[in-house]
């Protein structure tokens, strides 16, 4: 009872807390230099130092704990030290016997903690004065905001009152109006419908779309352009796309020799799930469970090939069970990454050092995934037989043509998928010490960690419970996780700025109160994806010029407050729709096999045993060369090049968040990559065939490519650029120029002109603007 | 990096591009390899490391790593076992092998026949080296390197031995060695990526090599391992399009800097400009790549001391010297990886073949890194990603046989860079089998390569989802008795 107390007393102070805060631990150095607050917040202030400093030897880790000391719950902080019982850590209100600050503050060497040779540095002057304050003002602990289910704030009053479009402006306006920034100016309608377009669709607009909106002065313009786009089906390629990254999705089995896959089936329900809007509590609970529902349609039954797509040993003379092993381990930590949020892995050999979880909690989450009747190693490379590992399903012609059609099957073949389906007989579960394979501790039950939400008896317990658990209304994690992933997809930048983790180590909220108000409205619609999407690109916040003045840049480097539009590098993918779409040579096909357009050669052949279908770099001909970048198959253990010089994933385990990098690779690779250079020659040769002036040419080229018109200077450089080319290049240069890629060559066009025309779209192309969402 | 600092510099930069740019003239000098993190989007967020000033002073400034892939046995190279000649055919004692657990291959075996060597051992030098027949040039120059004859490793199949070579774990998507190297110390040349890699095949049965092994993990991508070749695209997308020349491309890029000059202006975003230095970085990178890695105007001493195959790109003597000519020209890590070391049976030819391919050049280099002064400052390092069983797999006759995966000891070398010159180092037992003196662990071979860089182990991390990282994960020892 004294505990129960005890507990709605910490949670009420979170809450109370939790809305006067909201700063963020890395980026506060700006705002900061900040004043130390009036009233201490052990979740914002506190734990951060303690956890980076501290929790690593006097944490949740019983086994790596030092001298018995534990910092990160309240009683044991309080109590008498085990070496020194007439001593104490923490003593309320009590700075001079408070052991802790006496040693964090020591400049004696021999005393001061964290300890010289831990490799951390000592606790700089502004953490100290924290720590000071804290606990003068009683050292109170909280339990940790993420832990805790989002409450309903009242969305914020603010003094601009004709800004917000939607509440989530409400609570970007209020922070902003905190720090006296000003947000920006909407976006001029060719930069916003440039934005979205990539937002929604991940292609530039076509002319006339551009033409349509530009035209469009009707005041809900912009939302019908939103809600056509929505409305097309390349939504649903462009949400796959993170989907694809978190469920480490690919058509090779990773491992070694890395032969062929034919998962795909699994990514084509993916893009049909969100083209119908199939609310991520179904989308979830099918890909988990598809298989243990009452009943289950095929359609459920794919779904579950998310847990399937982790890499597959095919290298013979492994050990079976060292493998199977780490299947299950691969699936529970993808599950706590992309759906908690959190990094269950730390727990995988020991008890979490930052997170309280244990050890044994890890193993009772990976009981819910370890009776799939499967083995480590099924068969060694091979032919069709092996391209899925039981247990698997087979889809028919029939099923296609009835129940599967979103299934872009071409031919008669034999098709299989790898899914999930437990063995009758239920495995065992044990402790893995060390999380070796073969070291097998106590023997545990499916369950889940405590600390976010005791896993109710009334649930099954099977995947379909643990389901039931994830959607769980005091489930405090699942909406707020993946709010926030969806939110970096259009801001560049999650409110946790850590998509993957929502622990201790974890980054705090910019804006906890948006980010609680989203999970909720979130949850409270059904778990609506178009919904919360459409919610998000209405927003004013959304919609604002991207142009940032020297003052903002200085204000908020990182654009984590958002007094400004997001501003980014597209997606590896993306930089190829881009460059196909805009010169007309995309073939717009949904789903289907993977492919293998323009590759430089060697690259699989030079590191390859020989073994497999995959040993040797096959290209694909016609329209198969100009498919959307999501489709081009993926060899784990040798991904596209092109797409790896981009920063994609190589889907060797679950990703949440990509890298975005500016290196020469990919100066290199615009600049003489065959797809760009017959990109710009099939453009201007289609342009030459218009019966239009040469600038009108330039002028169209600048639109499609970069999807607004181009400035009078831009266009003075460009057309003198053209001129100077058309007297320069040779015959001779020309006809070398032009003889890139398969797509065959005009021959109703001059050829020297050409060149000198695919020499200005190829500058358009390599424009920083080209492949940059503005 | 601090972010004022950022923006000084990149302002500085940006004003030196449009002065040089008004007189024509477009290269700027700005490597961002040389400040790895400079042009990043998403920032690391230790604070605990400085990238780029080592811990202490380095013995080593490169080094080159010359990955056996597939795991050359010991037994015929470094590891001389008398014994197990003379006890040929014989079972291996149950003692002997302990607990040790067998690859699917040989599990099922019901006979372990020891099987000694097919080749004669021969000592070298003044150190006394036993190498085997399989490599006279490598024993010729035992008295500069240092044979290790107590590696030990944790796997003991091909992909995670490899990947634990490489990145510290067998799993798991980590930094590479090089990445890690690359994340420490940063380039020596504006004008090349800090850590470079050289594939090559033999004749022997291989098992693939994977890019996740120069992956750059976590890591910027700015530290990933880039694919280096002797041939006519050394690097991928170097090659400007048939049909395009310098002047061309030079105006191209003059063009385009105007263009990404007008969008900096509107948008302000710092961005942009590091564009316009990638792009100047790329366009140096053109002129400076084909000079390095062209081998043929190499004198002719040069060439015999490599062999003839030195000439015929992707061959393994030919990414020795170009891994020199990297080297010398500030590349902090060249990872070479030469495959088909995987003798599972008809070991005595195949391992013929193998060795020949390798041992002539991989002596060269050293002797070539020595002669020009610079195998003081270069760790080159040898060997393979585990060892072989000193019992046969499958069926032993009088000249054939072949060896499984032997995780628990083999051997490599390494010369230079602070290395005990002309030692053998570690033991194993007579048959081969078990290590009996100094073992040496992948994690303690790791953090005495990043001490010979003048880097703690400990030291080096990196923070990724609230765990700091290392290349030794929580353990690895300097092996103190290699250093000199």
């Amino acid at each position: 009872m004294k505990r129960n107390i005890a507990y709605i007393w910490l949670v009420g102070v979170v809450c109370i807390v939790y809305t006067i805060y909201s700063c963020n631990r890395f980026s506060s150095a700006q705002i900061s230099a900040e004043e130390i607050p009036d009233t201490i917040s052990y979740n914002f202030n506190i734990r951060p130092i303690l956890s980076d400093k501290c929790f690593k030897c006097h944490g949740p880790d019983a086994g790596k704990r030092q001298a018995g000391l534990r910092l990160d719950i309240p009683e044991s902080a309080y109590s008498a030290l085990k070496d020194n019982p007439t001593a104490h850590a923490l003593v309320p209100g009590n700075l001079d016997k408070s052991e802790l600050y006496q040693r964090v503050s020591t400049t004696d060497t021999a005393q001061q903690m964290p300890p010289v040779n831990s490799n951390l540095k000592r606790l700089n002057e502004y953490e100290l004065a924290l720590i000071k304050k804290w606990i003068k003002q009683g050292a109170k602990y909280e339990k940790h905001w993420a832990f805790v289910p989002p409450k309903s704030t009242p969305v914020p009053g603010v003094t601009d009152k004709a800004w917000p479009k939607s509440p989530i402006d409400n609570f970007i306006l209020a922070k902003l109006e905190k720090y006296n920034l000003k947000p920006n100016a909407e976006a001029d309608k060719e930069r916003l419908l440039k934005r979205i377009s990539f937002d929604l669709n991940g292609l530039p607009p076509d002319l006339a779309t551009m033409d349509k909106f530009m035209a469009d002065n009707s005041p809900n313009a912009y939302e019908k352009m939103v809600d056509e786009l929505m409305a097309r089906p390349q939504y649903g390629e462009k949400m796959a796309l993170h989907w694809m990254d978190i469920a480490r999705y690919a058509d090779s089995h990773g491992y070694q020799d890395d032969n062929y896959r034919t998962q795909w089936p699994w990514r084509d329900w993916v893009i049909h799930a969100y083209n119908e809007n199939m609310s991520y509590k179904t989308f979830i609970t099918w890909q988990l469970a598809g298989d243990l529902m009452p009943d289950h349609t095929k359609e459920q039954l794919l779904a579950t090939g998310f847990n399937r797509n982790h890499k597959i040993t095919e290298e013979g003379g492994v050990i079976d069970e060292e493998y199977r092993v780490s299947y299950v381990t691969d699936r529970t930590n993808t599950f706590g990454k992309a759906m908690l949020g959190v990094s269950l892995e730390c727990a995988h050999c020991h008890d979490h050092k930052y997170d309280p979880f244990s050890q044994k909690e890890y193993y009772q989450v990976f009981a819910f995934f370890n009776s799939v009747k499967e083995v480590g190693i099924e068969s060694t490379v091979g032919g069709p037989e092996t391209y899925a590992k039981k247990p698997l399903m087979q889809i028919s012609n029939d099923d296609v043509k009835n129940v599967l059609k979103f299934i872009n099957k071409k031919d008669t073949g034999k098709l299989i998928v790898s899914v999930m389906g437990d063995d009758t007989a239920y495995r065992k579960t044990y402790i893995l010490k060390r999380g070796s394979y073969d070291a097998h501790g106590d023997s545990v039950m499916p369950s889940t960690p405590k600390a976010i939400l005791p896993f109710n008896s009334n649930y099954p317990q099977n995947r379909l419970g643990l389901a039931k658990w994830l959607f769980d209304k005091e489930n405090p994690l699942t909406a707020r996780v993946y709010v926030n992933q969806l939110w970096q997809e259009f801001f560049g930048r999650g409110i946790v700025k850590t998509l993957g983790d929502f622990g201790m180590q974890g980054d705090l909220p910019s804006n906890p109160q948006l980010l609680d108000w989203l999970a909720i409205d979130f949850r409270d619609h059904g778990w609506n994806v178009k919904r919360l999407v459409k919610q998000i690109v209405m927003s004013a916040t959304y919609r604002q010029s991207a142009v940032v003045s020297p003052e903002k840049l200085k204000a908020d480097p990182e654009n984590i407050w958002l007094a400004r539009g997001p501003r980014s590098r597209l997606p590896a993918e993306f930089v190829r729709d881009e460059v196909l779409a805009s010169s007309g040579l995309l073939t717009k096909t949904i789903g289907g096999p993977s492919v293998n357009p323009y590759q430089p050669p060697g690259l699989w052949e030079n590191a390859t045993s020989g073994r497999g279908l995959l040993a040797s770099y096959k290209q694909v001909h016609g329209p198969d060369l100009y498919r959307r970048g999501m489709y081009t198959l993926i060899k784990r253990t040798v991904p596209p090049v092109e797409m790896a010089i981009f920063d994609a994933s190589n889907r060797d385990q679950c990703e949440v968040q990509r890298l975005r990098t500016n290196t020469p690779l990919q100066a290199l690779l615009m600049m003489n990559d065959p797809t760009v250079l017959e990109a710009a020659r099939v453009l201007a040769t289609k342009l030459l065939q218009e019966k239009s002036a040469s600038n009108e040419k330039i002028y169209k080229a600048f639109r499609l490519i970069i999807c607004r018109k181009p400035t009078d200077k831009e266009m003075a450089i460009l057309t003198s650029y053209y001129d100077d080319q058309l007297k320069s290049t040779s015959k001779q240069s020309a006809d070398k120029l032009i003889n890139v890629g398969e797509y065959p060559i005009a021959t109703d066009v001059n050829k020297q002109t050409l060149a000198a025309m695919m020499k200005v779209v190829d500058t358009i192309y390599n424009l920083e603007e080209a492949i940059t969402k503005t | 990096m601090e972010k004022d600092i950022l923006e000084h510099r990149l302002g500085v930069n940006r004003r030196r591009f449009l002065s040089k740019l008004s007189l024509g003239i477009g290269s700027v000098a700005l490597g961002s390899l040389l400040l790895p993190d400079l042009f990043s989007g998403v920032k690391g967020d230790d604070t605990d490391f400085i990238p780029g000033i080592p811990n202490f002073a380095p013995k080593a400034k490169r080094v080159i790593y010359l990955f056996q892939d597939g795991a050359p046995s010991q037994l015929e190279s470094f590891d001389y076992k008398p014994k197990l000649r003379e006890m040929m055919g014989q079972e291996l004692p149950p003692s002997v092998r302990g607990n040790q657990i067998l690859t699917g291959m040989t599990s099922k075996q019901t006979s372990f026949p020891l099987v000694g060597s097919f080749y004669d051992f021969k000592q070298y030098g003044q150190s006394g080296a036993w190498v085997s027949d399989l490599f006279p040039h490598i024993g010729k120059i035992a008295d500069d390197i240092c044979i290790i004859n107590s590696i030990n490793t944790d796997a003991i199949n091909h992909d995670p031995a490899l990947t634990f070579f490489q990145t510290g774990a067998q799993q798991g998507n980590r930094p590479s060695m090089g990445s890690w190297v690359s994340y420490g110390l940063g380039s020596e040349n504006k004008n090349l990526p800090a850590f470079t890699v050289l594939l090559s095949k033999g004749k022997g049965n291989g098992q693939g090599v994977y890019s996740k092994l120069w992956n750059n993990g976590f890591l910027d991508s700015i530290h990933q391992g880039v694919q280096f070749s002797s041939s006519e695209d050394p690097v991928l997308y170097l090659n400007d399009p048939n049909g395009m020349d310098r002047l061309e491309r030079r105006k191209m890029l003059d063009k385009l800097a105007e263009l990404n000059d007008l969008s900096s202006k509107e948008f302000n975003d710092p961005e942009i400009n590091a564009k316009i230095q990638q792009y100047e970085m790329a366009y140096r990178m053109q002129t400076a790549v084909p000079e390095i890695t062209d081998i043929s105007k190499e004198p002719d001493d040069i060439v015999k001391l490599y062999g003839p195959d030195c000439l015929t790109p992707g061959t393994y003597a030919a990414n020795c010297l170009l891994a020199r000519k990297l080297s010398e020209n500030g590349v902090r890590f060249v990872q070479l990886y030469h495959q088909g070391w995987d003798q599972h049976g008809n070991l005595p030819i195949e391992m013929g073949g193998q060795a020949k391919d390798v041992d002539q050049a991989s002596a060269a280099l050293v002797t070539d890194l020595k002669q020009r002064g610079l195998l003081d400052e270069t760790l080159v390092i040898w060997g393979g990603e585990f060892g072989r069983t000193n019992f046969s797999q499958g069926k032993l006759s009088k000249d054939n046989y072949g060896r499984d995966h032997h995780p628990r000891c083999f051997s490599m070398w390494m010369a230079g860079g602070g290395i005990k010159p002309g030692i053998v180092y570690g033991q194993s037992d007579e048959l081969g089998y078990n290590i009996v003196k100094d073992p040496v662990h992948v994690h303690d071979f790791h953090a005495t390569v990043l001490n010979q860089l003048g880097i703690d182990h400990t030291k080096l991390t990196y923070k990724s989802l609230g765990r700091r990282y290392r290349l030794t994960d929580v353990a690895g020892n300097v092996v103190k008795g290699i250093i000199a």
